[in-house]
């Protein structure tokens, strides 16, 4: 078992230094940000020293070593627009994002597995059709598209919930959240909705499949000859054996919901690090833009390790230590 | 029961908010883009700048049609070609109730020097202030090395903020809020990174008392964002309306519209430096002998191609000002017989047949496509126009992060650029737009034509040495007569700023883009 995580990290830590390598010589080859922040009137003296200043006079790999040297001591770089360690400044914004992601994904499980659940067990009612109808839309309507129209509709139209931002914030845990009031919540209900639509479809057919591949198992028939009630069927010999995948998709969309929770981001102009990373980019911001990214593969590589540890949970037959010879 | 009781509450609540009197004196405002640092000397940043002319005052600032006016500094005079005098503000308190005085003007233009890491820094707008002296409480002297006109432009720039709180204060300090003391209509309450910024009512304030008790500025950069925001109510008013929403919002009952023509212009620099470029071959894709920009009959050709009235009702939905000119009227340096060029597409023709090009040729036009208003509608536009002239045109757009390094490497043949003459006067289009390259000097940093014109050059020299500014201005207006005439860049449109409002509440618009709240009034 430790080996196994020690492996991973191990692997995960060169995933690092390579992304990191890839973001440098990009963001490098794109241009200098002091082009794009210095006043008209600068001299050519000063342009070259507030270039000098910000260490990007020096060769590419010369800056590049010099950022792994400050990485060591945990210091990912200070970020040109923000004046900010760039990692403080990601750190300030990830709670947003955070529980964004969380309520995104407790919408999707919450309602895709009693939902897809439903569709397996009555496949072939009305009931069933409409559900893996609905879950089409899910799928194919693109999150920008859906997210406006949701503004429009109850935010503008109807006037329930606000068409933006962030509700006030209280901290819990020493994080500030702001689900705990009734004005947060409703900053966070649309948002949330709309990031957790297609996880949400993807939950329901996956549960659906799973479901009906179930019914079909010799447990499961073993079961309905013993006389067990319909309740106690699907409850442990069902959904207990599908949720393996159902899982695994959990926990990888979850990471995924962080990395792409730009676009909904930027529709509800939710102060989150995605909308961080959007104004980086075009700012040229690159210590912003690193720490980002490792913060994501940092995220990923924790996630598919929790994911692999839940296997072991759910299902003896996985034994961990065995995977790692 | 409970449940009674809750819903009792939330009834409650609901009429109290309602009702509540405190709502009319309430401001929010959604602006269009992140604001990064509320240390107002950090890095030269318009959205940041914004922030900061809600709290600090300037010793001189802009009226809203850019002309200068005394902000902190009742009047300045020059005492000799090179001593500036500045006459301050009596009675003037900070927000904490502190007297300012001249030690607080020096310890701000000290300070912005000092500032570590900054890609964009301040210093630029004080460097020519070579020693400064205290000589009253009020009475202030500044020392240039020549003389130099535009000291009362670059100090409209300047932030001045408190020495006894500020003294030793770090760009952090004013990030968490410890620090934000200054002079202006509203005092800093709290910022929240990327989501708003709260500010309340200096009852104190020397001037015009703003009519809001609380202002929020709410950070919503995406466009339909911002608009359904005010269309739900969730703000009073939002700034840079997206063009094809414009006739809608002003066409709404509940809704109110104000603009006013931009500092900024949109146009083309063409390359006038090399004897091939880059991006023109001729029909069949072979370099051309030789670049065709550098003969001011192509330039006058292409300019009378363009048909600026077309962009202007197609492409920008009225939004726009077509113009012959580098700053709008009435900002200083304005030449009102620079008029647009007229569309006259035969004329082009027959200039470019004159020129030795009456097949025309091809060219690869460049714009970036994130930065102005509809910038990559109006390249395709302009590509068109050029081609039914006869000059086949194809559009390459970027973000203008990618663009800009390139660009300023002079890597295109005729290449999109917006400028804002941010100071106030036209020289500040001149001395980088159209100026012989001379990076010593700061001239011609961003004139990508690389145009050059001596005669023009010694206009601008001569202006630029002149204190009196009714001379100035002449000169002004011949330089930019001398490098219009040339087509030392070729100038489309001003954009024109747009806000709106709900009803009940009117906003004086500016020139210079920024939304302030305390020009935004109840009606």
């Amino acid at each position: 078992m430790l080996t196994f995580i020690l492996k991973r990290l191990g692997e995960s830590f060169f995933v690092l230094l390579v992304m990191s390598l890839l973001v440098f010589t990009g963001v490098y080859a794109i241009g200098n940000p002091v082009d794009l922040l210095i006043a008209p009137e600068a001299t050519a003296q000063d342009i070259e020293q507030v270039t000098r200043s910000l260490g990007l006079d020096k060769p590419l790999w010369e800056q590049y070593f010099y950022f792994l040297k400050q990485v060591l001591n945990g210091d990912l770089g200070r970020s040109f627009m923000f004046s900010t360690p760039a990692i403080e400044l990601l750190l300030s914004r990830m709670p947003a994002t955070m529980e964004l992601a969380l309520a995104a994904m407790f919408i999707a499980t919450v309602l895709g597995i009693p939902l897809g659940l439903i569709a397996g067990l009555k496949a072939d009612s009305w009931i069933g059709k409409t559900i893996m109808t609905v879950s089409i839309l899910g799928f194919s309507l693109p999150t920008f598209w859906v997210g406006l129209v949701l503004i429009m509709f109850f935010a503008v139209e109807l006037g329930w919930l606000p068409s933006s931002g962030r509700g006030p914030t209280s901290t819990l845990l020493g994080m500030p959240v702001s689900f705990l009031s009734w004005d947060g919540l409703k900053h966070l209900f649309l948002p949330a909705l709309n990031l957790a639509l297609f996880k949400l479809a993807l939950i329901i057919r996956l549960t659906r499949a799973g479901t009906q591949e179930a019914l079909l198992q010799d447990y499961v028939k073993y079961a309905r000859a013993k006389g067990l009630r319909a309740r106690r069927i699907i409850g442990v010999h069902v959904l207990k054996n599908i949720m393996i995948p159902i899982v695994t998709v959990i926990g990888l969309e979850f990471g995924s919901v962080i990395a792409f929770a730009i676009v909904t981001e930027s529709i509800f102009a939710w102060p989150g690090m995605g909308k961080l990373l959007i104004d980086s980019i075009n700012n040229l911001d690159r210590p912003v833009i690193v720490a980002y990214l490792c913060v994501i593969v940092v995220f990923f590589v924790v996630i598919n390790l929790l994911v692999d540890l839940a296997y072991a949970f759910l299902d003896p037959r996985v034994r961990l230590g065995a995977s790692a010879k | 029961m409970r449940l009674r009781r809750l819903t009792g509450l939330f009834l409650f609540s609901i009429i109290t908010a309602a009702f509540s009197p405190a709502m009319a004196a309430d401001l929010k405002v959604g602006v269009g883009a992140d604001i990064t640092s509320m240390d107002p000397h950090y890095v030269n940043l318009f959205p940041n700048n914004g922030v900061a002319e809600h709290i600090y005052n300037k010793l001189v600032t802009l009226d809203p049609d850019s002309r200068l006016i005394p902000d902190l500094a009742e009047s300045w005079t020059t005492v000799d070609p090179t001593t500036w005098e500045f006459k301050l503000r009596k009675g003037v308190k900070f927000h904490d109730g502190s007297d300012f005085t001249a030690a607080d003007v020096i310890f701000s233009y000290d300070r912005v020097g000092k500032i570590p890491n900054s890609p964009g820094p301040f210093t630029v707008y004080t460097k020519a202030i070579i020693s400064s002296e205290i000589v009253d409480d009020h009475t202030i002297r500044f020392k240039t090395a020549a003389p130099y006109p535009l000291l009362p432009n670059d100090l409209s720039t300047i932030y001045i903020v408190s020495k006894k709180v500020a003294g030793t204060a770090t760009t952090e300090d004013f990030n968490a809020g410890k620090v934000n003391i200054g002079t202006g209509p509203f005092k800093f309450v709290e910022f929240k990174r990327g989501d708003r910024i709260e500010l309340a009512r200096n009852d104190a304030y020397w001037g015009k008392k703003p009519a809001w008790e609380k202002v929020t500025l709410r950070i919503l950069p995406n466009d339909p964002t911002r608009l359904a925001a005010l269309l739900s109510g969730d703000v009073d008013a939002i700034e840079n309306i997206p063009t094809p929403d414009f006739a809608k919002i002003k066409a709404n009952p509940n809704l109110l519209t104000s603009t006013k023509t931009s500092h900024r212009i949109i146009f083309f620099h063409i390359d006038q430096l090399r004897d091939q470029t880059p991006f023109v071959t001729d029909k069949d894709g072979k370099p051309l002998e030789k670049n065709p920009f550098k003969d001011l009959k192509v330039r006058q050709a292409i300019s009378k191609a363009i048909d600026r009235e077309a962009i202007k009702t197609r492409v920008m939905e009225g939004l726009s000002l077509p113009t012959g000119n580098l700053v709008p009227a009435p900002m200083f340096g304005h030449v009102p017989s620079l008029t647009p060029e007229k569309y006259d597409l035969d004329g082009a023709k027959k200039l470019l047949a004159e020129a030795g090009y009456p097949n025309g040729f091809n060219l690869t036009l460049h714009a970036p496509n994130n930065r102005y208003v509809n910038d990559d509608q109006i390249a395709q536009t302009v590509a068109q126009m050029l081609t039914r002239a006869g000059i086949t045109t194809k559009i390459v757009t970027m973000p203008m992060g990618v663009y800009l390094g390139h660009a300023s490497k002079l890597e295109y043949s005729f290449a999109m650029l917006g400028w804002g003459a941010s100071t106030g006067e036209s020289s500040s289009a001149l001395r980088p737009l159209l100026a012989t390259f001379t990076p010593d000097k700061g001239l011609g940093g961003f004139n990508w034509g690389r145009y050059s014109n001596p005669a023009m050059d010694a206009v601008l020299a001569k202006a630029m040495a002149t204190i009196d500014d009714k001379q100035r201005e002449a000169l002004l207006q011949e330089a930019a007569i001398l490098s219009m005439k040339d087509i030392g860049l070729l100038p489309l449109h001003h954009q024109i700023n747009t806000w709106a409002t709900k009803k009940g509440v009117v906003y004086t618009p500016r020139t210079d883009e920024y939304t302030l709240a305390q020009e935004f009034q109840p009606k």
